[in-house]
């Protein structure tokens, strides 16, 4: 397998909007099939890490990305790579729910459609609601537009939409910040059973969903000069029963409080 | 204090009675025309040809000549002001280039309409050879209404939500395909709406259209780009300017059925803005 165990690698990536950096220095790699939690304090970078992960901070006027990313052992900011293309092999859902106006079969084709795919689109747009525990509760209404659905419905909408293209890893930026417990609950036994086919890699800012869900987790804290910086990335376990750092400790216990 | 509680006291009523005075002016106007063309409303005034018998004459070459020109303004406006406006708005959004169209574009809105005629005749008419003709008038009211299509479409594409666009962005899609499956149909209905817009604006223009045509006896409605021309707000004005009583009337007559057009279209457009906030807000 290109790249071994770890499907996407990061060497020494720091990212800056208009010269003042968000992430500083942050080399860590993300093992396939699995899921990987980041955490840390508002405004300490995740979501800038998890937008260099696919190249959505191309789209940021300002964004400056050094270092390395390394997809499957391919650098993703090399000479030659089409960021497009690292788009629709890294997936990404948003923290709010974001369909399209449009109806919710055309939301899960929209991905198919854009790349060039005309045949087998029933078939894989059910498959990719299927896998985003979504079918049985739309099957019957997707002719419907999409904003019909509720939130949690909607978040699990743009989860199928974004794996009807058959990415191979998966962003999430705090999926679940906008809804209930109930549809958190959802997302969060959906997202375990899709590490079987797929990487997923997780921003979050609730500590017992790190806990509950994620294989690993990593902690990311402002430097003095407020740029995030690793700090903890070990089993999740062992980030939070014995995490190294006293900072970290504080972090978690005072989120869980 | 004290002055400011009699300010509080008094600017309400100055305010009101400002408004008061304009909406009975107003309302005087349209009394007065309506008093006036009422009478002279009949199935002729609008399917008749011009004639020096005022019982007889009608606007049927008017209107022709107001749905080629406007039509032919719109034909060229349009695709020219939403290109303008995704340009501007999706393809450079910071660039210097954009800022300097757009200020540009603010101020030819600024610029008399009249003007547009003057250099409409002189460089269409004249120099390009086109004649006071249908081709002129329309080029010409295109470039009227090009900076109010290129500012209401930009509008329209700036209340897209840029979530949607970053959605289609993360599914692999390129700068054209979001512009051109997201973008553009989700602000389609407001471009739609502020077209209707230009479209009575350019109906009711009569300064740049008179230089350009000026008061001629236009016969019948126009059959081709080339041919001579008059409008609504044109031939109106020509029958005002008659010193029989009757084209007196028949021109407020005229007057009725022109406002008609105008806020139908006007009403149109609200409906249509109103019926899009109540989806978008769903
Ligand atoms: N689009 C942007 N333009 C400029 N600065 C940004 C942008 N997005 C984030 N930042 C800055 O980068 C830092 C990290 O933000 P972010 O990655 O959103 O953190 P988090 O997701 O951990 O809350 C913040 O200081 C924020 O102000
Ligand atoms: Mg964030």
């Amino acid at each position: 397998m290109v790249g071994g165990p770890y499907i996407i690698e990061t060497l020494g990536l720091s990212v800056s909007y208009d010269g003042r950096y968000a992430v500083r220095n942050i080399s860590m790699r993300f093992p396939r099939n699995s899921i990987t939690a980041i955490i840390g304090p508002s405004g300490c970078g995740k979501s800038t890490l998890l937008r260099s992960l696919n190249r959505m901070n191309d789209l940021i006027p300002g964004a400056r990305v050094e270092g390395r990313v390394l997809f499957k052992g391919v650098d993703i900011y090399g000479d030659g790579v089409d960021p497009v293309d690292v788009r629709r092999r890294i997936g990404m859902v948003f923290q709010k729910p974001n369909p399209f106006p449009m109806s919710i079969y055309d939301n899960v084709a929209f991905g198919l459609r854009i790349n060039g795919i005309k045949d087998d689109l029933d078939r894989r747009v059910r498959r990719a609601l299927e896998q985003a525990a979504l079918w049985d509760e739309v099957k019957d209404r997707l002719r419907e537009n999409a904003y019909k659905l509720s939130g949690g419905q909607q978040q699990r909408l743009c989860i199928a939409r974004a794996l009807a293209v058959e990415p191979e890893v998966l962003l999430l930026d705090e999926p679940a910040a906008s809804l209930d417990p109930v549809a958190t609950a959802k997302i969060e036994e959906l997202l375990t059973t899709l590490k079987q086919d797929y990487t997923i890699i997780i921003v979050t800012h609730n500590m017992q969903q790190a806990a509950r869900i994620a294989d690993q987790t990593a902690v990311l804290m402002p430097d003095e000069t407020g740029a995030g910086t690793l700090v903890e990335y070990g089993p999740t376990r062992q980030i939070f029963t014995n995490p190294r750092s006293r900072r970290t400790e504080d972090y978690i216990r005072g989120r869980i409080g | 204090m004290a002055l400011k509680q009699l300010l509080d006291r008094v600017v309400p009523r100055v305010l009101l009675t400002a408004v008061s005075l304009s909406v009975i002016f107003l309302a005087s106007l349209l009394i007065e025309v309506a008093y006036t063309g009422l009478g002279m409303l009949s199935p002729n005034l609008i399917r008749g040809y011009p004639s020096s018998d005022p019982s007889r004459a009608g606007l049927r070459p008017a209107i022709w000549g107001s749905v080629w020109v406007v039509g032919l303004a719109m034909l060229v406006a349009l695709p020219l002001g939403v290109a303008t406006a995704l340009y501007l708005s999706e393809y450079s959004r910071r660039g210097w280039l954009s800022k300097l169209i757009y200020f540009n574009l603010t101020n030819l809105a600024a610029v008399p309409s009249v003007v547009y005629g003057l250099v409409g005749l002189s460089f269409l008419g004249y120099f390009m050879g086109a004649g006071r003709s249908v081709l002129t008038g329309g080029l010409t009211l295109s470039f009227l209404i090009l900076p109010l299509i290129v500012v209401v479409s930009m509008e329209a594409i700036r209340s897209v939500p840029e979530l949607h666009r970053l959605g289609a962005y993360a599914l692999g899609a390129t700068r054209s395909q979001v512009v051109a499956r997201i973008v553009l149909p989700e602000a389609l209905p407001g471009i739609l709406t502020g077209s209707i817009l230009a479209v009575s604006r350019a109906m009711g223009e009569a300064a740049p259209l008179l230089v350009i045509s000026g008061l001629i006896f236009v016969r019948d409605a126009p059959s081709g780009l080339l041919d001579g021309f008059t409008v609504l707000p044109l031939q109106i004005f020509s029958w005002i300017l008659r010193p029989q009583e009757e084209f007196r009337r028949l021109s407020a007559a005229g007057i009725i059925v022109l406002l008609v057009l105008l806020l139908s279209m006007n009403s149109l457009a609200i409906v249509l803005r109103n019926m899009l906030q109540e989806r978008r807000a769903e």
